[in-house]
């Protein structure tokens, strides 16, 4: 019973845990877009939209690095962009994070599933996918 | 139109959309595709990059408060999440190859599915069908909690949920939605499992399928940080203020209203699509 009793505990925090980063993660990423938004449309928001034909984002937005080189330079585009990356990295985080919960919880089974999935998005990062 | 007034317009119609998303449970990212491209006549393809953004937000947004209550569970999520990545990234990979009309017409039966999925009378679990072995291998049975105290559950037919769940992350992947109604539908129906589970891990499980296949569009080019901006925080905003909201609103007719513009929203997608309009 006390080992059961341990157990739904241990599961609890787990799941405290992760709800809270799922919660750092989606405000920090909308505090970051809702600041790169500002400075862009400072500075953009005279202009003309452009969506209706597809042309795809300018080179500096679709890596990482790229991303960041626009950061360090300030502009309003790179800097909701890094955002919208770190949005999209807040549940890829959470199967991080989950992989080493299971590990304490000494549930292998479970550390195999996990690190599954992060494989499969691992592989469509790194995979040459883009086309 | 300026882009000023272009970012503003949006951020109220992705308002309206994330508060009725969350009031009616419909989610917020049904109606970003339709309002931007037959509203604001953006390229589909950038709808669906930014429709997807933005379901990230709100799953993650409202899945930390579920996951706290103890109602999500995490290794039904888990274990089904290999499925709807792998058909995620089957799903963004397809994309390329298939013409835009075609992905408006499969969006806007999708569309017309999940508003009729919404009306559809919440079932009641069958005794005495037979246990899965699977299930208590892979220990996905579980409780929740209720008012009336702590229900245990059992999870049947475990192949045919996985099935289904793949063919929801490839409809997620191509398409740029969530897919929770077919998500839902593979855990209640097939899966048997309570409502309020299959809801809550459903929409669990909506970040992490959409950022699977939001990383390949990305490197794509299809995520504009211009249309992400307005849309993320405004179905943020929306969907946080319904969810204020809805202990107070009468979400019956509210529904059948919202479920009503969604039809006729998915029947232009796909009249639009037959004519080569999009």
């Amino acid at each position: 019973m006390k080992q059961l009793l341990s157990k739904y505990f241990q599961d609890k925090d787990i799941q405290q845990l992760i709800g809270k980063q799922l919660r750092v993660g989606v405000i920090v990423s909308s505090i970051i877009v809702f600041v790169g938004g500002i400075i862009y449309l400072v500075r953009h928001g005279h202009e003309h939209p452009s969506y209706g034909d597809f042309t795809g984002v300018r080179e500096g937005l679709t890596n990482l690095p790229g991303i960041w080189q626009g950061v360090l330079e300030n502009k309003g585009m790179n800097i909701i962009q890094l955002g919208i990356v770190l949005l999209i990295a807040t549940p890829i985080i959470r199967i991080a994070f989950s992989v080493i919960a299971f590990l304490i919880e000494k549930d292998y089974l479970y550390v195999v599933i996990t690190l599954m999935v992060l494989g499969v998005i691992v592989y469509s990062m790194l995979g040459g996918l883009a086309g | 139109m300026t882009i000023l007034s272009f970012t503003l317009i949006l951020l109220c119609g992705a308002f309206t959309a994330g508060l009725l998303g969350s009031l009616t449970g419909l989610g917020g990212g049904v109606v970003i595709i339709p309002l931007l491209t037959l509203v604001f006549h953006v390229d589909i393809r950038y709808a669906i990059g930014t429709a997807l953004v933005a379901s990230i937000a709100t799953s993650s947004g409202s899945a930390s408060a579920y996951v706290k209550e103890g109602i999500t569970n995490i290794r039904l999520g888990m274990f089904l999440e290999i499925a709807t990545t792998t058909g995620a990234v089957v799903g963004a990979l397809i994309a390329v190859y298939m013409p835009t009309n075609v992905v408006a017409i499969i969006f806007g039966l999708v569309l017309i599915f999940s508003s009729l999925m919404s009306f559809r009378k919440k079932m009641e679990i069958p005794e005495g069908e037979e246990k899965s072995r699977l299930a208590s291998q892979l220990r996905l049975n579980n409780s929740y909690p209720t008012a009336g105290g702590v229900v245990n559950y059992d999870v049947r037919h475990v192949p045919g949920g996985y099935f289904m769940m793949t063919f929801a992350g490839v409809m997620s992947g191509l398409l740029g939605i969530g897919s929770g109604a077919l998500k839902v539908l593979a855990m209640d129906n097939i899966m048997r499992i309570p409502f309020k589970v299959s809801t809550t891990t459903s929409n669990f499980m909506i970040g992490v399928t959409a950022a699977a296949s939001a990383v390949v569009y990305l490197q794509r080019g299809y995520i504009a940080p211009g249309l992400c901006m307005p849309v993320v925080l405004g179905v943020l905003a929306g969907a946080f203020a319904g969810s204020k909201l809805l202990t107070r609103a009468n979400v019956k007719w509210l529904r059948i209203v919202f479920s009503v513009v969604i039809g006729f929203l998915a029947l232009q997608m796909i009249y639009n699509g037959i004519t080569g309009k999009l």
